[in-house]
């Protein structure tokens, strides 16, 4: 019998997922390779405008189809899919595999590039840009986007330490060589400095958190490790991969390098950086976690403590900024926060012994890295599109956007709804989740506490990101405008809109249609065997809430419909006039007289001044004519200022002591080099019969 | 037992506006005055629908879908929320999270509302308004928790379920720091004395009323609408903590319910009689404070 068309595809398609899950392996391979040729290819272009440079968007939507088509033919079982080669390097070996938790942070590392290399390609073509690209060439950006896309397929899919950390390493100096492509500007190069010493720092701590587990395991293979677990207690390690991998995932106090790294990559890479490599420190920490064997209380408590910091104070930062990109990135940093809150509590259920608090926390930490993806990709997008068109990211300077750039507006509205919070969004489901591992929690004795420090964290910070992200949509695009540059914006091309509305549906979609994917990830989670979670059917009766969620969300929808017709039919025989604000009387407006950024978030943002230390500099009105009078503020990184500066700068006086050492001149550099020769040679010549 | 399952949606729709009245009236019997009828708040409903709408040249879309929003969103919470003893229709573990996410809906879109007429008036009201929820919100959660926690469930209708006047006793001083954040809580949420005045007219000591200056007509007749609804909403879950009393009759307990939500509302009146607007710097340490009662609540369960 022949098939024809579809279902002989279909056909093909079955028999090499049954032939064997190699073949899902060397897909995601293949597209590693894609991605390096491509990025290649898009780097060897010699003229800017050459189609050369395609190549590189080109590469990243191929390898992003080619690996998704991996992903899915491993659907089949998910058994594991490994690939193993030699590799001459030490300790090093190829080895590969996909199981479920890649898989989970395989989806929005492979959406997110597709739709950011889109809008990136879109962005980098329109002339019509407000911030030229300063002859700088699309080629190296292509080339830097297409390597680390590839370095974190490597790092979600790698099985052998030496081979993470190579990948881990690549992923660090891609990502430094995209924050400072702008080298013309100096915030950009100083960006990149920090970024670059504290990716540094950070991996430090991991070489020497994979040295220990490999020196206890005898082997660098994952799979080494994971059959070393119960070998000794692992508090060191642990210690040592929430400082390496937090530093990534930008847990406070490590996070000072991603407020400045963030917003000033171009914005299509912010989205990828903010949306999915900072996730590769929760992966990563995930992944740890099946290793180091069975956790003590005080790891929840330390995660908890970071978690609490990092919401708290991630959300009253980013409600401080003028920039909307800063505000982004520091709200990434309170996001990340709630994960490392819902790590902590699943880590307290495990060692209460409470798998019902397990299962949910793990459940929140796992669906709020998915949303956050979307959601904040999807804003970076939106705050790409109005740099686009303005120039300008202070939100003191914007306003009324929403008339000038209808959709862009819509999708940020949207963005924004999903990121603080609002059922049914996705931002909703996890929060929802993580109530419930607490209020789960507060009812297991030994756990109650940590049970109300996240109820007490969360529902704080929620109130702080709704405030934050109102601030984003109604002063930046509600109202009047506040410069010629907003007055004058358009609307984005279509080449821009098409990724930022396929994440505003995704945001959508993801609260309402969730559950299934990740009781499936869970129940089969390789490492979980270690963990005491419940069952898949009791873990399916843990989440069944959110369906009702869902069903009372489109209640809401149905009676927003009902009310809009009532509306219509109320006032159809009417006028519905149109005149200026409301303004008591005042006979000539202005729209400088709006409530600005600053000021809307300013009782809020006083309750936390002794953690911002906002500066307020002032020239209040004097005289009976003033003339002028002006006020700014800025609010500093308070930990960059006051714990690593200082820090830094005394390392730096310390080891100033060695330029006695090392000066430039080469005669010495000669010398130094015969001295300790000599000295080799006269104690071999002693030790010798 | 569970004929309030149903009723009460229908009821909280009905009954909601009255409460407003009830409060206005108890107001104007301790002012010496006559006062409005009971039944004032339905004929400015009424009026109100049957008027035209003046929009704001400035506003967009924004401001023209937020008071649907609020209503439809507060509309639904008045199903998850139980009354008279019996369990809600959408009763679920953390169902409480879903009430403070629909009123969370409505507040949304208020204040984007209030931003989009670019009015200072407006934005002054906006911001007031998140820093206040911001701070309501962890009290909200602390002694609900705390309510939970004493009747060993996480859903409302649990909570009410297996709450009783034995159960609080046997938590000894907890029911009454619970009441007291759950009363700041509702008077802070609904822009009551002592955080926000909703009879003054001077638009730089309010909050609520303020975001709502440039909304007129039908959109108006929806936002005073859905108020109503929230305080009810929020009312009964303060009844349902202060009330547990079941008789085994379901109309018993429904009455029992309804005269709470009466009481709530006369006891509202009074507060608003007998005391002035805190200033407004003082307000956040009103709602910490409330925030450390429920803490305080907690604590006294866990022991």
């Amino acid at each position: 019998m022949r098939l024809s068309g579809g279902p002989a595809f279909c056909y093909t398609l079955r028999r090499i997922a049954l032939r064997g899950p190699l073949y899902c392996m060397l897909l995601i391979l293949a597209a590693v390779g894609i991605l390096l040729g491509g990025g290649a290819g898009a780097f060897l272009a010699r003229d800017p405008g050459s189609r050369w440079t395609r190549l590189g968007p080109g590469a990243a939507h191929a390898a992003c189809i080619v690996a998704a088509l991996g992903v899915v033919l491993s659907w089949r079982g998910f058994l594991p899919h490994a690939v193993r080669l030699p590799w001459p390097a030490p300790f090093g070996s190829l080895s590969f595999a996909l199981d479920p938790l890649s898989v989970w942070f395989l989806l929005p590392l492979l959406l997110l590039t597709a739709l950011a290399a889109s809008y990136g390609a879109a962005y980098m073509e329109d002339g019509r840009s407000h911030r030229p690209e300063g002859g700088r060439r699309p080629g190296t950006m292509w080339l830097f986007f297409d390597v680390l896309v590839a370095s974190m397929l490597v790092v979600l899919t790698a099985r052998n330490a030496v081979l993470f950390l190579v990948a881990w390493e690549v992923m660090a100096l891609s990502s430094f060589f995209l924050v400072t492509w702008h080298d013309d500007r100096e915030d950009a190069r100083e960006a990149g400095w920090v970024y670059l010493v504290a990716s540094h720092l950070g991996t430090a701590f991991l070489l020497a958190m994979f040295a220990l587990l490999g020196a206890r395991a005898g082997s660098f293979e994952f799979e080494a490790f994971a059959a070393a677990s119960a070998a000794g207690p692992g508090g060191a390690l642990f210690l040592l991969a929430v400082v390496g991998f937090g530093t990534k995932a930008g847990f406070m106090p490590f996070h000072v390098w991603l407020p400045e790294a963030h917003p000033a990559a171009p914005s299509h890479v912010s989205a990828l950086m903010s949306g999915v490599m900072i996730k590769m420190g929760i992966y990563g920490l995930i992944r740890t976690l099946g290793f180091i064997g069975a956790p003590d209380g005080w790891w929840g408590w330390l995660l908890l403590g970071i978690g609490l910091l990092s919401a708290v104070g991630g959300a009253a930062f980013a409600l401080a900024q003028h920039d909307i990109k800063r505000l982004l990135a520091y709200s990434s940093i309170e996001n990340m926060g709630l994960v490392a809150l819902g790590l902590g509590l699943g880590i307290m259920g495990i060692v209460a012994g409470a798998p019902a608090v397990t299962a949910l926390a793990f459940a929140a930490v796992l669906v709020h890295v998915l949303n956050h993806a979307l959601f904040k990709g999807l804003l970076f997008l939106c705050a790409g599109a109005v740099l686009h068109a303005t120039g300008v990211l202070n939100l003191n300077r914007l306003g009324g956007l929403l008339r000038r750039m209808p959709r862009t507006g819509a999708c940020t509205l949207v963005g924004a709804a999903a990121i603080s919070g609002l059922p049914p969004l996705g931002g909703f489901v996890g929060e929802f989740l993580l109530f419930l591992a607490a209020l789960q929690a507060t009812l297991t004795p030994a756990i109650a506490v940590s049970g109300v420090t996240v109820l007490a964290g969360v529902s704080l910070v929620a109130g702080l990101a709704a405030a934050a992200f109102t601030k984003v949509v109604g002063i930046g695009f509600l109202g009047h405008p506040r410069s010629p540059e907003a007055e004058a914006a358009r609307e984005a091309g279509g080449g821009l809109l098409g990724p930022m509305k396929a994440l505003a549906v995704a945001c959508v979609a993801a609260g309402l249609a969730w559950t299934a994917p990740f009781v499936f990830v869970f129940a089969r989670h390789p490492e979980g065997g270690a963990w005491p979670l419940p069952a898949g059917a009791a873990i399916r009766d843990l989440l069944a809430p959110t369906w009702t969620v869902g069903l009372a969300a489109a209640l809401v929808v149905l009676l927003f419909g009902a009310l809009a017709l009532l509306r219509r039919r109320l006032l159809r025989r009417r006028d519905a006039r149109e005149t200026v604000t409301w303004d008591c009387g005042y006979a000539r407006p202005e729209t400088r007289m709006q409530y600005s950024g600053t000021s809307y978030v300013d009782p809020l943002a006083g309750l936390f001044q002794p953690l911002l230390r906002t500066r307020l500099d002032f020239d209040p009105p004097a005289g009976f004519f003033p003339r002028s009078s002006r006020l700014s503020t800025t609010t500093p990184a308070l930990f960059r200022k006051r714990l690593y500066e200082p820090a830094f700068g005394r390392l730096r006086t310390t080891l100033q002591r060695f330029t006695l050492l090392q000066h430039g001149r080469l005669q010495l550099y000669v010398l130094y080099i015969v001295v300790v020769l000599l000295l080799l040679l006269v104690l071999q010549a002693r030790s010798a019969p | 037992m569970r004929a309030w399952t149903w009723l009460h949606p229908v009821v909280a729709l009905v009954l909601a506006p009255l409460l407003g009245g009830l409060i206005a009236r108890t107001k104007a019997v301790l002012a010496g005055r006559i006062g409005a009828p009971l039944l004032q708040p339905y004929r400015d409903l009424a009026r109100l629908l049957r008027k035209e709408s003046v929009y704001s040249r400035t506003t967009t879309a924004v401001f023209r879908a937020a008071p649907m929003a609020g209503l439809a969103a507060v509309s639904v919470a008045t199903l998850v929320v139980p009354f008279g003893g019996a369990p809600a229709l959408l009763a679920f573990p953390g169902d409480f999270v879903l009430v403070v996410g629909l009123l969370a809906i409505g507040r949304f879109g208020t204040v984007l509302a209030a931003l989009d007429t670019g009015s200072s008036f407006e934005g002054m009201g906006a911001s007031r308004e998140v820093q206040l929820a911001a701070l309501a919100e962890p009290a909200l959660f602390l002694a609900l928790a705390a309510v939970g926690l004493a009747a060993q469930g996480t859903s409302l209708s649990g909570m009410q379920a297996a709450s009783s006047v034995e159960s609080w006793l046997r938590a000894g001083p907890a029911l009454p720091l619970v009441a007291a954040a759950l009363l700041a809580v509702v008077l802070a949420e609904n822009a009551r004395i002592p955080v926000d005045d909703p009879n003054t007219h001077l638009e730089l000591t309010m909050i609520h009323e303020v975001m709502v200056l440039d909304h007129s007509g039908p959109d108006l007749a929806f936002i005073l609408y859905g108020s109503a609804l929230k305080l009810w909403v929020m009312g009964a879950l303060l009844v349902n903590v202060v009330l547990p009393i079941r008789t085994g009759s379901a109309w018993t307990d429904g009455a029992v319910s309804l005269g709470g939500m009466a009481l709530l509302a006369v006891a509202i009146g009074l507060i608003e009689s007998s005391m002035a607007r805190l200033r407004l710097t003082r307000v956040p340490q009103l709602l910490v404070g409330a925030a450390t009662l429920a803490a305080l609540a907690l604590v006294l369960v866990l022991r």
